[in-house]
């Protein structure tokens, strides 16, 4: 697993696709929370990192699935995957490697966003007044979020062996999972089983989480949707042998 | 027994791509597979490798079997894929350590890496991208990432293709190096390259083994019955050349050339320069075509199953 974990990170690093996706992520993070008139924090007046943690999860979406839609759908068609399957390692080694290398690159990009908080810390009046405790959840909510992303980009890019197919379908099921159930939910057709439906989506648990509340459903439920798709990555992965 | 495989067939759909087939490799043995496109060369080299398994039948290499113990048969094997695929973004150096990480190779690696750069003579291009190599050189790439853990078992599924015949003479030297302890399984559709580097060749068509034998055996099967063209300066009947012990048939190319199909081509060639004398003509030219194991594939697999028998039996 670390093996393709090294080698993982040392291709998003010499194809540059690390340096691009954490570059457009802080651009495009830095200008909603500095630059843009409806957006930034210094016309809000509030000491927090709010218009990071709403605008980061659909930066993500996107960028995510740019990183992981080569992951498996590249090599498929290049047919490395026969060299990689053919040498001593099993399915599931594959996948894992892949998925960390992912989540630490999501894990990259969120590190430097911690420059924000020093700033609006001191910002803040008096320096220092800034619900801390909120945003070290917001910041665990946001990287189980991008974590399960990963998985989910991962997913799709086992189903096919096209890279452009493999990001439209991963953006989609990540903006599915995120928000299309707390939509649904929204629309309130359904009587007591809305409330139900939100929660079946990543975007119910981000909020609860972001609200500095660690509580061990909402990291059971991104846990769970992980190792769903993983476990239904590694099952396409192997269909190859059916 | 290095390779044994039993009874195996793969189904793609509705689509037989091998049909009950068995063999087996002996070590230190380098087997040739020969076969048209599409005969099912590649997948048999899929399911000894473990990249697929068969639809029925048993396959073992060095007496783990492939479907059951894949990771016992994966650490034992060298695989050189057909197309050869590469991380094209990667430096060559770099790929082969990541290769042989992947074996487990531990504190060996590196040393394991610079003797194969070595000896496949990627020493000049061991700090390129493999993107940037040619296309012979990213084949050396390939073959150095089969045998980097020293396998005891090297498939390779047609390891010559694209080289230019320097390149081509170095590679087959080293597969030859390197089958005098190990079992090379090779595949190709040149004829040339499994008569210069096979002890014996499999030929398969359409999913089924045509021949099974060792290239002396095989060669010998078919120079019995072979071709000799023969130009005279004056028309000659051709009657006269049927009559010859020997021929089976005569074509007329001419009133002058013939083309005669027979076995044992020596007496024929000398009964043929009697006839000249009686007819008190000159042979021009006299040609005996080189019956090689090329026009014995051509012969095997274009042939109806009843030929290919005989040819299974010798």
């Amino acid at each position: 697993m670390f093996v393709i974990y090294i080698k993982e990170i040392r291709s998003f690093l010499s194809s540059l696709i690390a340096y691009i996706v954490i570059i457009t992520f802080l651009l495009a993070i830095g200008l909603f929370m500095w630059i843009f008139p409806d957006t930034n924090v210094l016309d809000l007046g509030y000491s927090n990192l709010d218009p990071l943690f709403f605008i980061a999860p659909w930066v993500f979406i996107f960028l995510v699935s740019a990183i992981t839609m080569r992951s498996f759908a590249d090599e498929k068609r290049a047919g490395t995957i026969e060299t990689l399957t053919t040498s001593p390692v099993s399915d599931l080694n594959i996948i894992l490697g892949k998925f960390f290398a992912g989540v630490t690159l999501v894990l990259f990009s969120l590190i430097p966003t911690i420059v924000y908080y020093l700033s609006v810390r001191y910002l803040a009046y008096p320096v220092g007044n800034i619900d801390s405790g909120a945003i070290l959840g917001s910041y665990i909510g946001l990287l189980m979020v991008g974590s399960t992303f990963v998985a989910i980009g991962m997913f799709a890019s086992s189903i096919t062996d096209n890279q452009i197919s493999a990001f439209i379908i991963s953006t989609f099921l990540c903006f599915f999972f995120f928000s299309a159930f707390h939509y649904l939910g929204e629309l309130k057709i359904l009587g007591d089983l809305d409330y139900v439906i939100s929660w079946l989506g990543m975007f119910a648990h981000y909020e609860s989480i972001s609200r500095g509340v660690l509580d061990t459903r909402d990291a059971f439920y991104f846990l769970s949707v992980i190792v769903f798709f993983i476990l239904l990555t590694k099952t396409v992965f192997g269909s190859r042998k059916w | 027994m290095s390779v044994i495989v039993d009874h195996i067939s793969k189904i793609y759909g509705e689509q037989k791509a091998v049909d009950d087939i068995s063999f087996q490799v002996n070590k230190g043995e380098i087997v040739g597979f020969l076969g048209p496109n599409g005969a099912g060369k590649s997948t048999t080299m899929k399911i000894l490798t473990c990249f697929l398994p068969q639809t029925s039948g048993q396959a073992s290499v060095c007496g783990h079997d492939v479907v059951n113990e894949s990771m016992e048969v994966r650490r034992k094997v060298g695989y050189l894929p057909e197309q050869n695929p590469l991380y094209l973004d990667m430096y060559v150096k770099e790929y082969l350590l990541f290769m042989a990480s992947l074996r487990k190779l531990g504190s060996d690696a590196q040393k394991r890496v610079e003797s194969m750069i070595e000896r496949t003579g990627l020493t000049q291009e061991r700090k390129k991208k493999i993107g940037q190599l040619s296309k012979g050189y990213k084949q050396r790439v390939g073959l150095a990432q089969a045998m980097l853990h020293e396998p005891e078992v090297l498939i390779l599924d047609e390891p010559t293709s694209g080289l230019d015949p320097n390149q081509l003479v170095e590679i087959r030297s080293l597969i030859r190096q390197i089958g005098k302890d190990k079992t090379v399984i090779l595949s190709s559709h040149i004829m040339q390259e499994v008569e210069a580097l096979c002890s014996r060749a499999i030929i398969i068509n359409k999913g089924k083994i045509v021949a099974d034998d060792s290239m002396a055996n095989l060669q010998g099967s078919v120079s019995k019955s072979a071709k000799l063209t023969v130009e005279f300066r004056d028309p000659v009947h051709s009657d006269v050349l049927k009559r010859i012990e020997g021929v089976s048939q005569v074509e007329n190319l001419g009133d002058k050339k013939f083309a005669i199909h027979g076995n044992s081509i020596d007496q024929i060639k000398e009964q043929v320069f009697a006839i000249a004398v009686e007819a008190k003509t000159i042979i021009l030219s006299m040609q005996e075509d080189e019956v090689k194991l090329e026009s014995i594939f051509r012969e095997l697999t274009k042939s109806a199953p009843a030929k290919s028998q005989k040819a299974k039996s010798n």
